[in-house]
C-alpha cells in the first residue's frame, strides 16, 4: 500500500492499464506534451509515445467520435475532456452514437470518457459542473463518480475493462486534497456497487463524489447530538446500487439524499422516487434532498459557497430528520 | 472559383483495366447496381403495401457513387455508409433478405427490429451502422482510421456524408483531426444537391464541397457520381493513397437525388428540368450502354443479370416475410454490452 492523492490514483490506474494492455490509449486536449490540464498524464507521452497519448485538436466531437470508431476496431480508448463541462460539445457522440450502438446494432463501444468535474475553487459556470444526471438518464451509458483514491484507481480500471461506454467523473476538488492508502497491485472496484463510508443506525445519507466528505463532516457533528448517521457512497450513479440504498434506508428509516449537482431532475430525485416506491412503509420521515439550487454555478466565492451544499446545510437537514 | 480537381470521365477500356477491373468485375459492378436499385424498388412496393412501418428512404440516382466507391475498398477496409448508400451494403455482401427484414422491422433484420430503414450494418463486412444525425458518423469512421494508424495496419476507413451534412461542425472537426494527423481516411461526399428541400447554395458557399479539402490540408476531387468507372478510379486512387500513408482525400460524387427526401415527399421544390436533365445520365443505364459498347455485354449476359437479380429479390422477399416480428420480451436485452459481445475478431 502507498499513500496517494486522488489524482495520483487516477494516473496510477491509467498507467497500469496502458502498461498491461497495448489496446489502451489516451486522447484529449493537451494530454501529451503538457501532461493534461491537471497533470494526470504527466510523463505518459515519454513512456507510451505520441500515438498512445494523443494530443487532439480542440474538437470534443472528433475526440469522442474517434474513440467510438477506434473501439469498434478493437482498441480501448480513454478520452480526457479537459473539463467535464466541455462534454456538452460531444453530446451527440455519446448520446446518439456510443450509448445506442450496442442495443441498436449489436456493436459494443468500450470507451471511457474522463470528466474532471465539480466546483469549489471559483471555476465559474463553465468549469465547475456535475453533469452526471444528464448522462445517467441515457440508456446505454454508465456513470461512475469515485470519492476515494482507492475507488478512483479501481473504478478507472473497471471502466477501461467494461464493454460499455463509461463516463468517469473525477472530482477536481478531490485531486490533491484527498489522500489515502491505495494498493500498488492492479485491482478493480465493481461498477454499480455502493460502499458504506460510515456506519450508522438513525439516518442514512445517500451521496457520491466530493459530497461524501461533506456528509461525513455533518455526520460527525450529529454524533455530538447523539444521532448516528450512516453515509452511503454510491460510487456509481448508473447503474446504481439500489439494494444497498434500500438496505440502509430499511435499517435507519430516515434518509437524506445529497448531491453537488442542481436539485431539479438531479439524480437524487430518482433515488428519492425509488425509495418512495419500494420502501415507503419503512420510512419514519419524508425523504429529504440537499442539493445545489437550480442556477448555473456561480463564480464569486460567497456565491459559490451558497451554491454548493455545505456541511451546515447537511447538518440542518439531518437535524430536521432527527427531530421528525 | 473551384479549388478541387474536377475528375475527367473514364476514357478507355485500357484505363479501366489499369485501375484493376477485368470484364468479370465490370459485370459484377453492374449486377450490384441492379441489385441496389431493385432492393429499393421492392422496398417502395412494400411500403405502399403497408408492410414497412415508419418512413422509407432510397438512394435512386446514387447507385454508381455507392457501388463505385465500395468496389474500390479493400477487404479489410472499413466504412460508415449513409442512407443513400445501399450500394455499399450490397457490394460488401449484405444479403438482400436481411435488408427486407430490416425494412419491415422483423426479427431477422440486422437490428432485429430495433432500428429501421438503412440504420444497419454488418460489422463482419467492415461496415459501421449510421445514425440519423448523419455527420456524426464522420468522427466515428475517422476513429477507425485512427485505430489503423495506431496499430500501423495498411487499412483505410471511409467516411460518407452528404452536402447537407457538410454544414455541421462534426464534418469540420473530423476533417481537421484527420488532416492534422494524416489519417488513412477517405471522405466521400454524396452530393445529391438537395438536403431534404434545401438546395446546395444554402448549404455551402464554395463552388464544390470538395473545395474545402484544401483548407484541411488534403486533396479534394469532384467526380460525376453517375459515372461508376470514374467514381471507382478516383476512389481507388484516394484509398490507395491513404493506405500508403498519404493521408485523407475528399471525394465528392455529384448526383441528383431522383426522388423525394423520403417516400412521403414528392420533391415539388426540385425544378422539373433538373430531373429531366439528370434522368439522361441515369447511372445504371449509362453503365449498361458502356458495357455493351466497350466489353460487348451480350443480350444473354444482360438477361442473366436481370433475371438473376429478379429471382434473388423474389426469394429474399419471401424469406424476409417469413421472418417473425421481434419479441417485446427481449426489449431490455443489450442496453449494456456484455463481455461476450467483445468476443469478435476486432476485439481480440
Amino acid at each position: 500500500m502507498a499513500e496517494l492523492t486522488y489524482l495520483q490514483a487516477i494516473s496510477d490506474a491509467l498507467r497500469t492499464e496502458m502498461r498491461r494492455d497495448k489496446r489502451v490509449f489516451l486522447i484529449g486536449e493537451d494530454v501529451g506534451v503538457y501532461g493534461g490540464a491537471f497533470k494526470v498524464s504527466l510523463g505518459f507521452q515519454e513512456e507510451f509515445g505520441p500515438w498512445r497519448v494523443i494530443d487532439a485538436p480542440l474538437a470534443e466531437t472528433a475526440i469522442i467520435g474517434a474513440c467510438t470508431g477506434a473501439s469498434m476496431m478493437g482498441l480501448r480508448p480513454v478520452a480526457e475532456m479537459q473539463f467535464a463541462d466541455f462534454v456538452s460539445c460531444a453530446w451527440d457522440q455519446l448520446v446518439t452514437v456510443a450509448a445506442k450502438q450496442r442495443w441498436r446494432v449489436g456493436t459494443p463501444v468500450p470507451i471511457v470518457v474522463r470528466l474532471p468535474s465539480g466546483g469549489g475553487f471559483s471555476g465559474g459556470p463553465f468549469h465547475s459542473q456535475n453533469p452526471e444526471s444528464s448522462f445517467a438518464h441515457v440508456p446505454g451509458l454508465k456513470c461512475v463518480c469515485p470519492a476515494t483514491p482507492e475507488d478512483a484507481k479501481g473504478l478507472l480500471i473497471s471502466a477501461i475493462e467494461d464493454p460499455s461506454p463509461v463516463l468517469y467523473f473525477e472530482h477536481k476538488h478531490l485531486y490533491r486534497r484527498i489522500k489515502g492508502e491505495v494498493p500498488e497491485e492492479r485491482y478493480t472496484v465493481p461498477i454499480g456497487k455502493a460502499r458504506t463510508h460510515r456506519l450508522g443506525k438513525d439516518i442514512s445519507v445517500i451521496t457520491w463524489g466530493a459530497m461524501v466528505y461533506t456528509a461525513d463532516e455533518a455526520a460527525q457533528q450529529l454524533e455530538n447530538d447523539g444521532v448516528s448517521v450512516e453515509v452511503i457512497d454510491l460510487r456509481s450513479v448508473m447503474p446504481w446500487d439500489k439494494a444497498a440504498v434500500l438496505d440502509s434506508v430499511r435499517k435507519t428509516s430516515k434518509v437524506l439524499v445529497l448531491h453537488e449537482d442542481t436539485r431539479t431532475g438531479g439524480f437524487g430525485a430518482e433515488i428519492a422516487a425509488t425509495i418512495a416506491e419500494e420502501a415507503f412503509e419503512e420510512l419514519d420521515a419524508p425523504v429529504k434532498r440537499v442539493a445545489a439550487p437550480d442556477t448555473p454555478v456561480p463564480f464569486s466565492p460567497p456565491l459559490e459557497k451558497a451554491f454548493i451544499p455545505q456541511v451546515e446545510d447537511v447538518v440542518a437537514g439531518l437535524r430536521d430528520l432527527a427531530g421528525y | 472559383m473551384a479549388v478541387a480537381r474536377e475528375a475527367e470521365p473514364v476514357g478507355s477500356l485500357h484505363e479501366v483495366r489499369e485501375a484493376g477491373l477485368d470484364r468479370e468485375d465490370l459485370l459484377g459492378v453492374y449486377r450490384n447496381m441492379v441489385i441496389t436499385r431493385g432492393v429499393e424498388e421492392r422496398g417502395h412496393i412494400l411500403y405502399r403495401q403497408g408492410k414497412i412501418p415508419g418512413s422509407f428512404y432510397t438512394g435512386r440516382g446514387n447507385e454508381a457513387a455507392a457501388v463505385g466507391v465500395a468496389t474500390a475498398m479493400g477487404p479489410d477496409d472499413v466504412g460508415a455508409p449513409l442512407h443513400r448508400d445501399m450500394g455499399v451494403h450490397i457490394t460488401r455482401g449484405v444479403q438482400p433478405w436481411h435488408i427486407f427484414a430490416q425494412y419491415m422491422g422483423r426479427q431477422d433484420g440486422p437490428t432485429h427490429g430495433r432500428d429501421g430503414n438503412v440504420h444497419m450494418a454488418e460489422s463482419s463486412l467492415g461496415l459501421i451502422a449510421m445514425v440519423s444525425h448523419l455527420p456524426a458518423m464522420l468522427p466515428v469512421a475517422i476513429g477507425a482510421g485512427l485505430a489503423f494508424r495506431i496499430r500501423e495496419e495498411a487499412r483505410v476507413a471511409l467516411a460518407w456524408f452528404g452536402e447537407g451534412a457538410s454544414a455541421r461542425g462534426d464534418t469540420h472537426e473530423g476533417m481537421t483531426f484527420a488532416g492534422t494527423r494524416e489519417l488513412p481516411v477517405v471522405f466521400v461526399c454524396d452530393n445529391n444537391q438537395w438536403a431534404y428541400s434545401t438546395p446546395t447554395h444554402l448549404e455551402y458557399a464554395t463552388e464544390h464541397v470538395a473545395d474545402r479539402a484544401q483548407a484541411y490540408g488534403f486533396e479534394g476531387v469532384v467526380v460525376d457520381g453517375t459515372d461508376v468507372l470514374a467514381v471507382y478510379r478516383e476512389a481507388k486512387r484516394a484509398i490507395e493513397k491513404a493506405r500508403a500513408g498519404g493521408g485523407p482525400t475528399l471525394l465528392e460524387c455529384l448526383t441528383l437525388r431522383m426522388e423525394g427526401h423520403a417516400v412521403h415527399d414528392d420533391a415539388f421544390y426540385v425544378p422539373k428540368v433538373m430531373f429531366e436533365k439528370w434522368a439522361e445520365s441515369d447511372p445504371i443505364e449509362r453503365f449498361r450502354t458502356w458495357l455493351r459498347a466497350n466489353v460487348d455485354m451480350t443480350d444473354e449476359e444482360e438477361d442473366e443479370i436481370t433475371t438473376g437479380v429478379k429471382k434473388l429479390l423474389n426469394d429474399a422477399l419471401q424469406r424476409a416475410e417469413q421472418s417473425p416480428m421481434p419479441d417485446p420480451a427481449d426489449l431490455l436485452h443489450g442496453v449494456y454490452a456484455s463481455a461476450e459481445d467483445l468476443d469478435t475478431p476486432h476485439h481480440k
